[in-house]
């Protein structure tokens, strides 16, 4: 009875090869087109038209203040941004699972903390205690960076295990950890930052270059382009758009959601964890004080950059060009000597309108259904 | 046709809390076969289904597959046995393309990386062979796309894989006539394609038009499982309303047993036999 029924069970007909290529747009699709993902993921999203937005930026500049586009200026934007570069690719993670990490600066700061008091406990030395251990080796610098690491990571968990397994809301979750992991850097600092880290961690990673691109970036970059690719291309990357497209398909197709889920705060955690050994060391100090926006400019960066604060839609190189407007506005308005609080208002306004934007088309998809 | 059924339910007992939702349930679906599961609302029908899909684990009663008794206790037991399911709510991501929908949890790779081309080509390939022209391009959202077409994605997604059991949740009830009439040509062309095909519906002409066999929940309980060829229209209404026609159904006292809800469980006989809540 079973003529055909078998081929159920042996999709790729047995016996011929796979072409490296499918031809599915050919005879078997009967002209049914296949436009690569990346391509039709692209035409979805509003990255495209943000990227156009940056170009058109600096194009108008560069016109306006012809040195805007110097190499220095480019180089110091570049380093001034890359730990939240890192910290709005954790974010993008989290946004299309359809989340939100709100504690990223603090856990940024934490680990800073973190990193900077083990480098001083491990490298401190005992006849100079005033020099901290700014003459430590590479072992302490890398001992220092490990624990700051693990800082953000154990935050990142705490808050993916109260998203998903307490099911406390993500904005509160974070909140939360927001709150705890400042209190607990004040705690542990007397809120003072901490000085002394070692001159080597400083001078290489914090300002030095690699044929002329600081070291900061090319460390920025090669993190983001790797979760780039895994967001994009591996099996992590899709369930963590499923689940934040519709969390219940992906548990009745077996993706462990609440395991998937902790790992994606996880990350964001991480990542401000590295975020927090950079500024670290491109500051020489902790900078307790500061990053109380970079939630904020993150959650901004990866909405400009075309993901949808309901989940399921995002990319890294849309998060990574939505970080560059407001950056580049700045700068911009500081050489055509414009009040640079203008961007603030720019970027602001911008902001909401890629939400109402996204809200629209959500409303047109499922007017249209 | 095997002698055993591909799928045998047998003294299936689920309750949430209090709630008794299906008492000493017996139901079996036959490879190359079209069997209609059929009840009013709230009879119990997608619950069945999620207990044969590992979503919900039964308290009582035995799971055999291809005779073997079996133990399912999630989505991915019942999908390695070969049971797809298509939820009555279709649970596709309206985010992700078709491609990533059928694909979903199972995505094919390469190294760690995943295997579009290949994927694209199973995808189209199931497509083609269910001959589904509807779709435009296999890379749309499935945000974009109709009811009709959101329900044959679901389908091809439980057929692109080994499976031998499939079952659909009401898969008509949202679509106008030209995609009812499509989805219910899918349906019997996978049964004669040698699947078991299970067949959720209120709509009794989709029924008669392509169910071999006819399985009657009637408040938790089935009242009977037939051949389609054996009753007539009005008796299947009637087991559905009342639970019995004539000397098919459940015997008058389990009727009022299971009329009023909490009854004993060892009423309960149907002209397949034993039901008698020897647990
Ligand atoms: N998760 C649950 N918790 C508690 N009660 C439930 C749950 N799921 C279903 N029920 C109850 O079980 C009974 C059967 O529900 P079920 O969804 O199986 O019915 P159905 O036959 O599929 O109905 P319909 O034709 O409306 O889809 C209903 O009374 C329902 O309220
Ligand atoms: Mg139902």
């Amino acid at each position: 009875m079973t003529e055909t029924g078998t081929e159920a069970a042996t999709p790729p007909p047995a016996g011929a090869p796979q072409p490296s290529r499918p031809d599915t747009g050919g005879e078997p699709g009967r002209g049914r087109r296949v436009l690569p993902p990346a391509v039709a993921r692209l035409a979805y999203t509003n990255t495209f038209w943000i990227f156009l937005v940056l170009v058109a930026l600096v194009v108008f500049f560069g016109a306006m203040q012809p040195n805007f586009i110097s190499a220095v200026s480019l180089r110091s934007l570049a380093a001034d941004t890359a730990p939240l570069l890192l910290i709005a690719v954790g974010m993008t993670y989290v946004i299309i699972s359809a989340g939100i990490d709100l504690s990223v600066g603090s856990v940024l700061i934490f680990s800073g903390v973190i990193a900077a008091k083990t480098m001083l406990w491990l490298g401190g030395d005992g006849a100079h205690p005033d020099a901290g251990a700014t003459s430590a080796g590479w072992t302490v610098t890398l001992a220092g960076c490990l624990a700051g690491m693990l800082g953000g990571l154990a935050w990142g968990l705490l808050n993916g295990f109260m998203v998903a397994r307490m099911k406390i809301p993500a904005l509160i979750a974070t909140l939360g950890t927001l709150g705890m992991a400042l209190g607990a850097t004040y705690l542990i600092t007397g809120g003072t930052d901490v000085r002394g880290i070692p001159l080597n961690f400083a001078r290489t990673v914090g300002f030095g270059l690699v044929a002329g691109v600081p070291w900061l970036v090319i460390i920025a970059v090669l993190v983001t382009v790797l979760l780039g690719v895994v967001l994009a291309a591996t099996r992590f990357g899709s369930h963590t758009y499923a689940i934040g497209s519709n969390a219940e398909a992906a548990r009745r197709v077996g993706i462990r959601v609440d395991r998937h889920l902790i790992k994606v705060y996880g990350i964001s955690g991480l990542l401000a964890g590295i975020a927090g050994c950079l500024s670290l060391a491109h500051f020489t100090t902790t900078t307790i004080s500061g990053h109380t926006a970079d939630n904020l400019s993150a959650i901004a960066a990866v909405v400009l950059g075309g993901a949808s604060l309901f989940g399921g839609s995002g990319t890294v190189t849309g998060s990574a060009v939505g970080l560059l407007v407001p950056a580049v506005l700045q700068s911009g308005f500081v050489t055509i000597q414009v009040n640079p609080y203008w961007q603030y208002l720019a970027v602001g306004a911008v902001l909401v309108l890629a939400v109402y934007v996204d809200q629209l088309r959500r409303k047109a998809r499922s007017a249209g259904r | 046709m095997t002698a055993t059924p591909i799928l045998e339910m047998r003294g299936i007992d689920k309750s949430f809390g209090p709630v008794q939702v299906l008492r000493q349930v017996d139901f079996t679906a036959n490879a190359g076969e079209v069997t209609a599961l059929v009840g009013d609302n709230g009879a119990g029908k997608s619950t069945l289904v999620k207990c044969v899909g590992g979503i919900y684990p039964i308290d009582s009663g035995d799971y055999l597959f291809d005779g073997k008794p079996v133990t399912v206790h999630s989505p991915r037991d019942a999908s390695s046995l070969g049971v797809e399911i298509v939820y009555q709510d279709l649970a596709l991501c309206e985010n992700l393309d078709i491609v990533q929908n059928m694909f979903l949890g199972r995505e094919r790779t390469r190294g760690i990386v995943l295997d579009e081309p290949t994927m694209e080509k199973m995808a189209s390939e199931t497509l083609d062979r269910l001959s589904v022209r509807t779709v435009k391009s296999i890379r749309q959202l499935v945000a974009s796309l109709s009811g009709g077409q959101r329900q044959t994605v679901a389908i091809a997604k439980a057929v692109l894989w080994n499976s031998k059991v499939v079952i659909l949740d009401e898969p008509t009830a949202a679509l106008g006539v030209a995609q009812t009439a499509q989805v219910l040509e899918l349906v019997r062309q996978l049964a004669d394609n040698g699947l078991a095909v299970v067949l959720i519906s209120h709509n009794m002409n989709d029924v008669f038009a392509v169910a071999d066999q006819i399985a009657c929940l009637y408040l938790g309980r089935m009242a009977a499982q037939v051949k389609a060829t054996d009753v007539t229209y009005s008796q299947v209404v009637e087991l559905i309303t009342a639970g019995r026609s004539g000397d098919l159904g459940l015997q008058a006292a389990a009727v009022a047993a299971a009329g009023n809800g909490n009854g004993s469980h060892d009423a309960g006989v149907t002209d397949l036999g034993d039901m008698n809540g020897a647990q």
